[in-house]
Order: C-alpha cells, then structure tokens, then sequence
C-alpha cells in the first residue's frame, strides 16, 4: 500500500515530462518496471546504443531501495535490429547487468530518490566513465554469484568513475 | 541543561547513581587520553593494589545500567561545557568515538566544521516538533491531505510522521543502524537526534534504539569490552592497550564467571601472549591433522624433499616432482642397488645413510610439533571433560554426603578442587603452546620445570578425584592439600611467565 500510492505519483508525474534519454518502457504492475536509457554526450564507449533497466520494487518502496539492473536483449533473425539492449560497459557494472551504485544500497539510500532521479545517476555514471572495463573479477562474479544485488556487500572503494 | 527534561536517555539518571559511578568514572576518562605506555600499571595502581599478582590485571565490570549511566555521565558533561543540548552532545561524542578532550579541542578550534562533519549542522534555534505544515505533500509517500502530520529536523527536510517513523523502524530493526541514521533526505548527512528519534517511534523501537548504541559505546571505546560468553550482557573495563599485548595477557573475569583475555576476547590463555596464540591456533587448524598423517604416513624425497606417500608397489620410488629415483626402504640411491631388484637389504651405505640424516632433520620439525600439540590436545581434551567431571562432582558430592557424616559445607571441597582442575589444565594447555615458540635460553628450564611440577600436581589431584565415593571422605584432607598445591604451583608458574614477559626476557624463535 506504501509503495503503490507513490508508484502511481511517480508514473504520472513521468507520463507528463520526462528528462531527455529517459522513456518507460514497461509500467502496468507496481512490482517490475522497464526502463529504457541513453547517454546523451558523445562519449564513444556508449554512441548509439540504447540500455534497458530493470527495477523491481519491494513492498518497502520507497523506505527501502528497489532493485536495479541492466538487461540484456539480444533480437532474433526476424526481430529489428534496433531492438538490441546490451549491457554497457562501465568498471562498475558486471557483464551480468548487476551495477555496484552506493545509492543503491541500503546505507546510500535516500527514500526521496526516484525512479527518474535513480535513471538520471545512471546515466551520468555513464556520462562520466572513460574506461572501456568490466569490475575486477568479473567473469567469477558473473559465474559464482547467485545472490540478490541488495544482498551484495560492494566496497565502494573507488569514487572516481 | 537541566537533567530533568532530558528523555533522551531516560533511565537512572538519579543524583545517586551520579554520585556513585563518579570517582571511578573520571579515572577512566583520564586514562583514556593519557598516552603513556604504563595506564595499566601506573604507581599509585601498585600501591592500592597491593595483592595483584603480576599476572593480573585492574578490571571493573559493568551492567548495561551503568554502561548507559556512563555515557549519561559523559554527554551531560559535555553538554554543559559546550551548551549544546544532550542530544547533539551525544552525537559529538559519537563521531569522536567518545575521545571528550579531542572533541571539545576540535569544536572550541572550529564550531562550525565540528558540527557540519559530525553530522549536526550549526542551526540551534528552532525545536522540532510535530506538527501539520498547509499545502505539504511528502516526497517519500506523496500524500498531501489536509490533517497530514509532519516532521523536520533541523535541516529542514520534511517529511510525513508515518513516513518517518517506517524509516527509522527500517534503519533500527533491519539494518540494526542506530548511531549513524541520517535524514532520509537525499544527501543531507544530519544524524537522526534521539530527542526527535523518541518522538518519533514506539516504545520497543526506542528500547532497540538504546540497545544499539550502547553497543557502539562499548565498540568504541578502547577500554571496554563485551563479555563473549553467550546470552552475557555485561562489559568490563579494563585499561591494556592493544599495543601492550606483547607484555601482558590481560585475563579477566565478568561477573558472570566467564575468564576471558581482554586483548582478543578468547577464553583465558594465559601465559601465552594473543599473538603466539592466534599463531598457534591458525597451524593447529591448518596443519595438526595433516602432520600426524604425514608423519605416519609419508617419507620425503632425499633429493627435493617433496612429501611422497608410498601407497603400494615395490621400492624404487622415482619422484614426481624431480625425477630422483631412490629405495623406499633405505633412502639410497637406487642405482646403488644393483641387482638387489625391488628387495632393499642393504645397511649403511653411505648415499643412504646420508639421506636418512637429512630426512630426520626435516621430520624433527615436525616431530618437534606434535610433541607440543599432542599435550596442547591433550589438556585440551581434559578441559572439555571438565563440564561432566563438574556434574559429577555435584553427584558425588551428594551422595559422599549421605555415606558419610560430612555436612554439605564439608564435602565443598569437591567442588573447588574440580574448579582448580579446570582452571589449572586449561593453564597447562597453553604452556605447551607457549612452549612451542620458545627459544631456548636461561628460563626455559625454569620455565619447563614449573610446567612439569605444575603437571605432576594435576595428574595427581586428578587421580584422587576420580576414586569411589567411599574413598573419598577419607582423602579429603590429601586432596585439600594437593588442591592447594596445585593452585600454589599455577600461580607461581603465571606469575613466572607473566613477569618475564613485562620485562622482555623470553627468547621466541618466531617474529611477532
């Protein structure tokens, strides 16, 4: 009940006006949205492509984070090629879609921070990456992990990019 | 700031129970600051303690009450210096992890720095309270109807009762957050004050609340601890620093029997130091079971010293690992053997005999070991026993009362010498431990002489123990007697160690 009646502000206030590079995608339930993104400046690593995200809301919402991740959509033969959703690359996104984001956490959290307003830091972490990497680790973490992102310790111990 | 309308902490704040903690309470805060080496065993310590033994050490245990009654103290105390209300003192001391002198320097050099970095900002006039704001809507539930209750800190972000109240039951009950909850505004760093906070919650959140910062009051400061032993709520007060570890074993005792070192909350280990400890628990866990294995069980390449197991097959061995072939049996060399194929009844050739020399030198360390470790285990083992030999002391000790005509005072002696077998074995097992990365050198037969009587002593009153029921009225002055010997013997061999250790006198053949 606490998180349907600001789920439904949320939506109506983004069906009105959304921040350029930013279009939802999926939003009939309250529990799963999709969304989609771009990164706006021409920063090579992202030029052209379109990332989809994924939030899924707790009951708690929005006392506690929702749960974001990238999706990966790769389109059949007889599927557009533009509907293609690759996961970015970014030394703080896995290759598995999970994002390592301080305000995703429980401790970086602010239960004003939005839907859009979660879209907009993304995008600027985009923005803002000029390292063509994965995190440390990846390809173990992506195979090993089997564990929610919320239930993931991340040191942040790097607040550079 | 008057104590009477402080419900911020709200339990025994009485004028007695200040009066009370007082004197002792100013000597640990004065500790705390004073940097010299010696704040465990200053002078005038000595002097009022006169029956300390030398392995000893001043401890003080406290209850939860006067956990809360000593932080009161401090935040009262600091509120007045500074004029602060108690809430915002107690999230100073907080961030200066309770360091008094540090923090009123800090805030006396920079107000404003002070109070932004501790999470406080530097706006004192207004008092929040509840309150119905018109045309407000809550960023975090949207609700925006007429009645709708408010609140805000002195940042000024407002949101709904309700919605502050689920986010503070969120930081307190799920993520066991009490000290540091900040606003739910998106980047505003004020701490949620404990005024605002009692506002705000229920009761058994506030009851949680407080439970979660005493916590970080014990964790925080240097001179307390929590009692390890389970479902204990006690701390205790002891004054070693970490940094003196390497000349003390602080072992004390919480009131609610539980011995323990104070360095690193380990059941008592003395006379072993926490570091040779952790050392020595770290290679039991990874080696002991290995090494009994590979003692029985392997030989090592004459050539590499690569560990080879001989799991079947005849006696020309050629290594794995450097292709060295040589006799199982012997040691030598294989192309020695001759003809002599596959059965090895040569003696004292001089490429196996050389081989076995360098064998026994490697198999000495290990042996060297396990002779210490199989004690260790031993006394070890014996500890274990300890609970049963207690119930059956209280059974004995029963039934010894109605064999005989001893009265229930009498036959206590039962009791206390199976509190002396455990106190004295668990003694014993960590001077093997001890004994293993000793150097040899003038006090290490002194050393190992006390180690030997003190064993002998045990041995003994552990015999006696365990006679029948019926002997036993008759022992009863001999195993007085050896209880009281054993005790004499423990304490000479703690007070040996111990004191050596202050001096620096023991030799380790082990960096730590």
């Amino acid at each position: 009940m606490f998180a349907s009646k600001r789920l439904g502000k949320e939506l109506m206030k983004m069906q009105e006006h959304l921040p350029p590079g930013i279009s939802i995608v999926k939003s009939e339930n309250l529990e799963e949205w999709q969304m989609d993104i771009k990164v706006l400046d021409d920063n090579p690593l992202y030029q052209n492509e379109i990332y989809r995200l994924k939030f899924t809301f707790g009951s708690k919402y929005p006392i506690e984070p929702p749960e974001v991740q990238f999706i990966e959509i790769k389109p059949t033969s007889t599927e557009p090629p533009e509907t293609k959703r690759p996961i970015p690359i970014h030394p703080h996104i896995y290759s598995n879609g999970i994002i390592c984001l301080d305000l995703l956490s429980s401790a970086g959290w602010s239960p004003v921070q939005t839907v859009e307003s979660i879209c907009m830091s993304i995008q600027s972490m985009l923005t803002a990456n000029t390292r063509d990497e994965r995190p440390p680790g990846d390809s173990d973490f992506v195979s090993y992990n089997r564990r929610r992102p919320r239930d993931i310790n991340f040191m942040y111990d790097d607040d550079n990019v | 700031m008057e104590s009477d309308d402080d419900d911020f902490m709200s339990v025994a704040s009485s004028a007695d129970d200040f009066m009370g903690t007082q004197g002792s309470d100013d000597e640990s805060l004065g500790d705390d600051f004073g940097d010299d080496f010696d704040g465990g065993f200053s002078k005038d310590r000595d002097i009022v303690a006169t029956a300390r033994k030398p392995y000893e050490v001043d401890q003080k245990v406290l209850s939860p009450e006067d956990i809360e009654r000593e932080q009161n103290l401090q935040v009262n105390e600091v509120s007045s210096i500074l004029g602060l209300p108690p809430e915002s003192s107690a999230i100073l001391l907080r961030f200066g992890r309770w360091n008094r002198e540090k923090l009123i320097e800090s805030y006396m050099d920079h107000p404003e720095q002070t109070l932004d970095d501790a999470g406080l900002g530097t706006n004192f006039e207004s008092t929040p309270k509840a309150q119905v704001v018109s045309g407000f809507m809550c960023d975090i539930c949207c609700e925006d109807s007429d009645d709708l209750e408010t609140y805000a800190m002195r940042c000024g972000h407002r949101f709904c009762v309700d919605c502050y109240r689920h986010y503070l039951a969120q930081k307190i009950r799920e993520e066991g957050e009490a000290a540091r909850i900040q606003c739910p505004g998106n980047e505003c760093h004020m701490i949620v004050d404990s005024k605002s906070l009692s506002l705000l919650v229920t009761s058994d959140l506030r009851e949680r609340y407080r439970t979660l910062l005493t916590r970080t009051y014990v964790d925080d400061k240097e001179n307390l601890k929590w009692c390890p032993a389970p479902n204990c709520e006690y701390a205790v007060d002891c004054h070693v620093k970490q940094r003196e570890l390497n000349h003390i074993v602080p072992t004390v005792q919480c009131d609610c029997k539980h011995h323990f070192c104070f360095g690193c909350s380990l059941n008592d280990h003395q006379p072993a130091p926490c570091t040779l400890v952790k050392m020595w628990l770290q290679k039991c866990e990874d080696d002991s079971e290995t090494a009994n294995w590979i003692s029985a069980n392997t030989k090592e390449c004459p050539k590499c010293s690569s560990t080879i197991e001989k799991n079947g097959g005849c006696n020309h061995m050629t290594c794995r690992k450097c292709k060295h072939e040589f006799c199982w049996m012997c040691m030598g060399l294989w192309s020695e053997h001759g003809t002599s194929w596959y059965n090895c009844n040569r003696f004292e050739e001089k490429s196996g005999s050389d081989a076995r020399t360098e064998q026994a030198r490697s198999r000495a360390s290990l042996e060297r070991y396990l002779h210490y470790y199989n004690r260790y285990a031993n006394h070890e083992q014996s500890a274990k026993l300890d609970k049963d030999l207690y119930l059956k002391t209280e059974k004995k000790m029963t039934s010894l009362q109605s064999s005989s005509n001893l009265s229930w005072i009498e036959v206590q002696f039962l009791d206390t010498a199976s509190q002396t077998l455990q106190e004295c074995r668990q003694t014993l097992k960590w001077t093997y431990a001890f004994a293993y990365y000793l150097a040899r050198n003038n006090l290490t037969e002194i050393f190992e002489d006390n180690q030997k009587d003190l064993e002998m002593a045990v041995e003994s009153l552990s015999e006696m123990f365990e006679k029948p029921v019926n002997e036993l009225a008759n022992l009863k002055v001999d195993i007085l007697d050896k209880t009281a010997y054993c005790n004499k013997r423990r304490v000479i061999l703690l007070s040996y160690t111990a004191d050596n250790l202050k001096k620096g006198e023991w030799l380790f053949n082990v960096k730590w």
